[in-house]
């Protein structure tokens, strides 16, 4: 699905125009974006959080030519799926099918 | 940033909603996004990043306190990839910090550092990226 479909998809559920929808949408990722850019998480119960990782510099290599490479600081996003969608994503396999949305065996791993 | 700061934003900028219908809004852009992955379906954001299941192979844990070894089970598992634009976003001055790497290691003259930062800036895309 790419963004412009998840448009038409908010758009349909919830009666309202694309363009509308498109406004949301945008302004949702945007407003993530921005969050993130300040150093700040984000946190949506249900689906998941995001955190900014801070990465000291260190020394590469380029992988083609083996040449090292200084690779500089850096903060990168990173997403910890919520226990919500982790277990909606894993269902097929742990339940087969039939979409039951039993809450059993919550909670093994980790 | 919490959910309810999100629908404050689109409340504010987007306008024209109550607060109400903000809000179930946005609960649709998140239920949308929770039914499609647990279709087993990727999400492609551009700008921001792509959503992703995948699916893993049935594999030999160990308890890292005993060594024991115990079996992970075959799992599906979601992973986001942030896209190139917010990465750079987030790292606004990576081409001053690139240069003074650089500089600081001795490894290449300017010119050629500069050359070598846009070669790898284009090739890391897609697939050699973090596996």
């Amino acid at each position: 699905m790419t963004k412009s479909e998840l448009i038409d998809a908010v758009a349909q559920r919830t009666r309202i125009t694309k363009s509308r929808a498109e406004q949301v949408v945008n302004c949702v990722f945007e407003a993530m974006t921005s969050s993130l850019e300040r150093g700040e998480g984000i946190e949506i119960r249900g689906f998941g959080s995001f955190t900014v990782r801070h990465y000291k510099a260190y020394n590469g290599r380029n992988p083609r030519t083996g040449k090292p490479v200084p690779v500089p600081e850096k903060r990168l996003p990173f997403f910890k799926v919520g226990k919500e969608l982790k277990e909606l994503v894993n269902e097929p396999l742990q339940r087969g099918t039939d979409g039951a949305a039993g809450s059993s065996g919550a909670g093994s791993d980790d | 940033m919490t959910k309810a700061e999100i629908i404050d934003a689109v409340y504010e900028k987007v306008g024209g909603f109550s607060k109400k219908e903000a809000a179930e809004i946005v609960e649709a852009v998140f239920d949308t996004m929770k039914e499609v992955l647990a279709d087993g379906e990727k999400i492609k954001i551009s700008g921001f990043g792509n959503f992703v299941v995948r699916q893993k192979k049935e594999r030999i844990g160990r308890n890292p306190q005993t060594g024991a070894p115990i079996p992970i089970s075959a799992r599906r598992v979601l992973t986001f990839k942030p896209s190139q634009v917010l990465k750079g976003i987030l790292n606004p001055h990576k081409e001053q910090l690139k240069a003074a790497a650089a500089k600081e290691a001795g490894l290449l003259p300017e010119g050629e550092a500069a050359g070598a930062a846009d070669a790898s800036a284009g090739g890391t895309n897609e697939d050699d990226a973090t596996p």
